[in-house]
């Protein structure tokens, strides 16, 4: 056997990427010009690979370092993805996402202006909020998901690790007379699980203040820190973004919290998963529209009536007459957990989908997936087989998420 | 009785022609936590370097390896239900197959204890 694969650099490679077909080449590999004045370069320039401010204390931890669209960052630590999933759900974990890009806009009426790239509502999105969408290109497909904030006088992006040498790019040529800087000075971490906000209030009461989406600016250990009540696990929690040097001090301070313990990438993929958020490179790609993605939800309404961004037209077409697939909740009904690119099948044995994310969702105490199914299948309780290594396991279509959303309203 | 131990984590426990096989500590360590076991049945025939079960984490999926040729004669059933066994206990209670050993030469191309540690260094 291998047992070395699901915490090599297959897995967490950017190969997820590449293998969508997506139009970047060599994902995490060091991009001279986009990258070229990444200040996080402080690595040997054998492998080419990047690491966090926190790097060392994820050593320290004993996280078990892996290959992340050219980061360096831990799968696991010695608690195991079971143990730290379950931590995040019951208590609170620690992710460091300091890979994924942190971006500053500045200009007049940046908000108007996004909204040429994405079909969300940045113009009317109002100070000290926070709002998740994407970019979408000429046809309709997604570039990349992100999250905005509306910071006052600039708006702070948030986007994927793998992507940022796409999204950079994109927003300096596309938004005119907006000063587009991204920021390399700064940590981002996240704290998440329904203990996130006496972990994070103890050093920060301002914290306690925000509601789910908001933003702002509070210091923490004297330290003027960003934060927002927001993330991708499906539990209550914050991303703060910190500087660099002051980085480990307050993750440690966090950390000292009885109820505050480290998770990984392992941990953070099983718990976005059983909550029913893409996972861009899996679910999401160039060639998969929002509708198909089945996140409406994403798009306003006014944004989805006027269109005025990338790809509108298939998008509103879409939104009228139905898409051609749509990603669901697909459950198993045995243990076999069903993986990326499974065949999903009619009861008549006919073709009508794959998986496009799936895994054991520790939570649920089961094997959960998500996957794209033609127009005609996919409401909840139809039954479907997967083909699993050659062999027709059964499964139910299930509405998503998995995990009830326990979000701070 | 003696232990043979193979370059894809598993164990081989071999007295007179049958064995009883499973994978390595070691293996069971990098796997992380074990969620399902596909095992063969009994009376299936392998190969050496043939596929005969997969082993699912909570990340990935596995392939479990013949490191000889033989028969599956008995099938661990206890790790359907408890495959997280294969984590407690990998060297004993969480056996995967007892086999018939088809040809007791390809012993020879396995690892003792002694290689098989400073094969994972």
């Amino acid at each position: 056997m291998h047992p070395y694969t699901g915490l090599s650099n297959r897995r967490y490679s950017g190969s997820q990427v590449d293998r969508n077909r997506c139009k970047i080449d060599s994902v995490g590999q060091t991009d001279g010009n986009a990258f070229e004045t990444d200040r996080y370069e402080k690595v040997s320039k054998m492998t080419e690979i990047r690491r966090t401010p926190l790097y060392g204390l994820h050593v320290e931890l004993g996280g078990k370092m892996v290959d992340f669209a050219g980061w360096e960052m831990p799968v696991q630590y010695p608690l195991g993805i079971m143990g730290e999933h379950k931590q995040c759900r019951e208590k609170a974990a620690l992710f460091d996402v300091s890979h994924m890009g942190q971006v500053i806009l500045r200009g007049e009426n940046v908000g108007e202006k996004l909204e040429a790239l994405c079909p969300q509502a940045y113009a009317t999105l109002k100070e000290g909020k926070a709002r998740y969408g994407f970019f979408t290109n000429a046809e309709g497909g997604i570039m990349d998901d992100l999250i905005v904030s509306n910071a006052g006088d600039h708006y702070f992006v948030v986007v994927n690790a793998a992507l940022r040498h796409q999204d950079i790019p994109h927003m300096r040529a596309n938004l005119d007379g907006v000063e587009v800087t991204e920021i390399f000075d700064r940590a981002l971490v996240a704290v998440q699980g329904p203990k996130a906000e006496d972990v994070v209030g103890a050093l920060c009461p301002a914290a306690r203040d925000l509601k789910f989406m908001e933003t702002t600016i509070a210091d923490i250990l004297g330290v003027e820190c960003r934060i927002s009540r927001l993330g991708y696990t499906g539990e209550d929690g914050y991303e703060i973004s910190i500087p660099e040097d002051k980085a480990i001090e307050i993750t440690r301070a966090f950390l000292a919290h009885e109820d505050c313990e480290p998770a990984g990438l392992g941990a953070r993929d099983s718990l976005r998963l059983e909550a029913g958020l893409c996972l861009y490179g899996n679910d999401i790609d160039q060639t998969t529209s929002p509708v198909e993605a089945s996140l409406g939800w994403a798009m306003q309404k006014r944004r989805k009536e006027e269109g005025g961004f990338p790809g509108a037209e298939r998008v509103q077409r879409e939104l009228a007459e139905g898409p051609a697939r749509k990603l669901v909740g697909i459950k198993p009904d045995g243990r076999a957990p069903a993986r990326q690119g499974v065949e999903v099948q009619c009861l008549e044995g006919n073709t009508i989908g794959q998986i496009t994310s799936g895994s054991f969702g520790p939570t649920v105490g089961g094997p959960v997936a998500m996957g794209y199914v033609s127009a005609g299948h996919g409401e909840p309780g139809e039954k479907v087989n997967l083909i699993i290594r050659g062999k027709a396991q059964p499964a139910q279509i299930v509405a998503l998420p998995f995990v009830k959303q326990n979000y701070k309203r | 009785m003696a232990t043979y131990y193979s370059e894809e984590h598993e164990w081989l426990a071999v007295d007179g022609d049958t064995a009883t096989l499973g994978i390595t500590k070691h293996a069971a360590e990098q796997l992380g936590e074990v969620v399902f076991v596909e095992q063969q049945e009994v009376g299936d025939e392998f190969e050496k370097d043939g596929e005969i079960g997969v082993i699912e984490s909570v990340k990935a999926a596995s392939e479990l390896y013949a490191p000889v040729d033989g028969e599956i004669t008995e099938v661990n059933e206890a790790l359907a239900d408890n495959p997280g066994a294969l984590n407690d206990d990998p060297e004993g209670e969480a056996w995967i197959y007892k086999i018939k050993i088809a040809d007791a030469a390809q012993l020879e191309d396995l690892m003792d204890e002694a290689g098989y540690k400073a094969f994972i260094g």
